[in-house]
């Protein structure tokens, strides 16, 4: 049974079709770059993964179960555009309501606990209003992994990263995936996804163009996919 | 051979037929019935008015069944049948609350009076034109449709409560009743009931072409979509 | 059950926490309430018979009008960083998450509310003290009608165009039976005439909405949400 499973998705805004008979597979302990132009739907078909939206035709399954699942959604961590922590809020604070919501065990440990693998103790009290961008995503990341999901759903996660927060990331990655966790990211980085990736997947249009493993020409050469595959 | 569309239109045109034909000979009627005894001509309103008022209540409990149908197959066939029935039904209840407000012109010298049915008709306007409303704010078709379904749900469990208090309302402050002082006599009824059959009729007509006019502009809209893509 | 009701109290302590710390919707609901109240009194005369006679139903519009500046902050709160998102990815049902921000704007809307009335008793010569429980009775029945409604129509309005205008739009004509109810029971209360056989229907009546919409918006907040 492979971690993500995305079996002839079609999403449809009114009756347009956005995404088109997708379907694809990650193993357990893979990682899935999907890679595409603007428009091409990674959003769109991480956000169904993810459980936001719904597909208008086929189903995802996470670990086998549908992502809106209660037990699911606390396998699943997402990171997407925004941050998705409080402005008013402490550091402190936004972890533990998280962790809480999570039904962890020790609400505030963890949230310390992540505080420190992202970097970010010695702002633990400081309300993220006042933190700087590159302090504001590590928190996002931090509460992306806080609940140790096991399938990490991140989209476009190195865009506009400063590079310590690039660094953080990327070992945090390397980490989860050591332990087995899947991920699936959609990214403009070619370079810093294609190093992570096992598999890599082509959206071109609501359409899957291509998907297979991931090969040394493809890290040598991150446009060679969209030459091959995609359109102009 | 069996043209499943051409058929619909024929059906339609005969709906439509029946309804100017139906109205027709009733207009001639009624203008011959006896006028009423205490409040003259104008009472014959009520041959419109009330009809208009039971049509639009049909119509919004179509809207809810609709709606609730949308929620759970997620066809946008029912959207678009709740869309249009509101529409009409929203028209029928501006038709009530014109001829009941020039009624009381006539009779009470006051071109609004808040009779209970009257203000019960007017919140429940506004209750469904705020409907529309929603449906305007939303670009997503799909959101729109399930936002709008939602809508229609709380909108029509409010119309029996809103019915209820305003009644109560005028219980407790009474005012004068509308039609009250006017009699009905048995031998109207059967010109009634044709009437009302016709505002149905009507209704059924005009729901079907909106119904039409929606679904077309759904295929439109996800063509100009498709367009703009490429 | 206590899982959920643990969710609810988490959700519900946020909102009230992020709001003091800002207090945007507060202040501007209580400054808003304060200026509604004043220019009532310009338009009716404050010391007349007839505008104490009618002033438990203007003290409604008020709470209505100016509980509309917090009902709308409560899911526009979620809306900077994405924060309603990581909120709707989390294992907590749509049901505990409206529920913990009705509490919340619940606590905001009787907090606003109370800090009025004593402000609308000296503007408008009114004793509100005679019949006080049976008045707080009202008050808590009443302004639950409002969260209730104006809590689901924040969800719905959240994401869309014109939500400031939507949400009033949306609420208010729903609203009307329970605002009628809250304000013929208030006017009467006021007036020093008990909850009797004729008043208890609204009273019946506030509880049946209450009740109704409670569980309407229960049971449909997640398709909203989720879609």
């Amino acid at each position: 049974m492979s971690a993500v499973a995305v079996d002839g998705v079609w999403k449809f805004y009114g009756d347009y079709p956005a995404l088109r008979d997708v379907r694809l597979d990650a193993a357990a302990g893979a990682c899935l770059a999907l890679i595409g132009r603007n428009g091409a739907g990674k959003t769109t078909l991480l956000r169904i993964m993810a459980g936001f939206s719904r597909p208008g035709r086929g189903e995802v399954r996470i670990c086998g179960t549908a992502p809106r699942d209660t037990a699911t959604r606390r396998r699943i961590g997402f990171l997407g555009h925004g941050i998705s922590v409080y402005d008013e809020l402490s550091a402190i604070e936004n972890l533990t309501l998280f962790a809480r919501l999570y039904g962890l065990q020790e609400p505030r440990q963890a949230a310390a606990e992540w505080l420190e693998r992202t970097g970010l103790e010695r702002v633990a009290n400081g309300l993220v209003r006042e933190f700087s961008r590159g302090m504001r995503q590590r928190l996002a990341v931090a509460r992306a992994f806080l609940h140790n999901p096991s399938v990490l759903l991140l989209d476009e996660p190195f865009t506009a990263l400063d590079d310590r927060a690039i660094a953080v990331l990327q070992r945090l990655l390397r980490e989860a995936l050591a332990e087995g966790k899947t991920v699936v990211m959609s990214t403009h980085q070619l370079r810093e996804a294609l190093e992570l990736a096992t598999d890599v997947a082509l959206l071109n249009r609501g359409r899957v163009a291509f998907a297979g493993p991931r090969t040394a020409e493809m890290v040598a050469d991150p446009g060679f996919l969209y030459a091959r595959y995609g359109e102009g | 051979m069996f043209d499943k569309s051409r058929w619909r239109d024929y059906l339609l045109h005969l709906f439509g037929a029946a309804v100017i034909v139906i109205l027709a000979r009733d207009i001639n009627l009624i203008a011959r019935l006896p006028q009423d005894v205490n409040q003259g001509a104008i009472f014959k309103i009520i041959f419109f008015h009330v009809p208009m008022a039971v049509t639009a209540m049909t119509a919004a409990a179509v809207a809810f069944v609709a709606s609730v149908l949308f929620l759970i197959t997620r066809d946008f066939r029912y959207d678009a049948l709740a869309v249009a029935v509101t529409e009409v039904g929203l028209a029928f209840l501006a038709g009530n609350l014109i001829t009941g407000s020039i009624w009381g012109h006539i009779i009470w010298g006051q071109w609004w009076a808040w009779d209970a049915r009257l203000t019960s008709a007017l919140v429940c306007w506004i209750l469904y034109a705020s409907y529309l409303m929603l449906r305007r704010a939303v670009e997503e078709p799909t959101q729109r449709a399930t936002f709008a379904a939602v809508w229609s749900i709380f909108s029509f469990i409010d119309v029996p409560i809103v019915i209820f208090s305003i009644k109560w309302w005028r219980t407790q402050h009474p005012q004068p009743v509308f039609w009250g002082g006017g009699s009905f006599p048995h031998d109207w009824l059967v010109v009634f009931l044709w009437n009302m059959l016709a505002m149905v009729l009507l209704a059924i007509v005009m729901t079907t072409v909106r119904v039409r006019q929606e679904n077309a502009q759904r295929e439109l809209d996800s063509l100009r979509r498709t367009a703009h893509a490429m | 059950m206590t899982g959920f009701l643990r969710q609810v109290a988490v959700i519900a302590a946020k909102d009230l926490r992020a709001e003091l710390r800002t207090k945007e919707a507060i202040n501007g609901s209580l400054a808003f309430s304060l200026v509604i109240l004043l220019l009532f009194s310009f338009a009716f005369d404050p010391t007349g018979d007839t505008t104490r006679e009618i002033s438990g139903g203007l003290l409604w519009i008020v709470f209505a009008f100016a509980g509309t500046l917090i009902l709308n902050r409560s899911f526009a709160r979620e809306l900077p960083n994405d924060c309603l998102d990581a909120l709707i990815a989390a294992p907590i049902s749509g049901a505990a998450l409206f529920l913990g921000k009705a509490i919340a704007n619940y606590v905001l809307l009787l907090a606003m509310e109370l800090i009025s009335l004593p402000v609308f008793g000296i503007f408008y010569n009114v004793r509100w003290t005679g019949q006080f429980p049976e008045l707080m009775l009202v008050l808590l029945l009443g302004t639950w009608a409002l969260t209730v409604l104006g809590t689901m129509t924040s969800a719905l309005t959240v994401n869309i165009r014109l939500r400031e205008v939507m949400l009033p739009l949306l609420t208010y004509p729903v609203l009307v039976p329970a605002l009628m109810g809250a304000m013929q029971l208030t006017m009467a209360l006021i007036a020093g005439k008990p909850i009797d056989a004729d008043n208890v229907m609204w009273l019946k009546m506030l509880i049946g909405f209450d009740v109704i919409y409670t569980a309407v918006s229960l049971v449909l907040v997640e398709t909203v949400l989720v879609g």
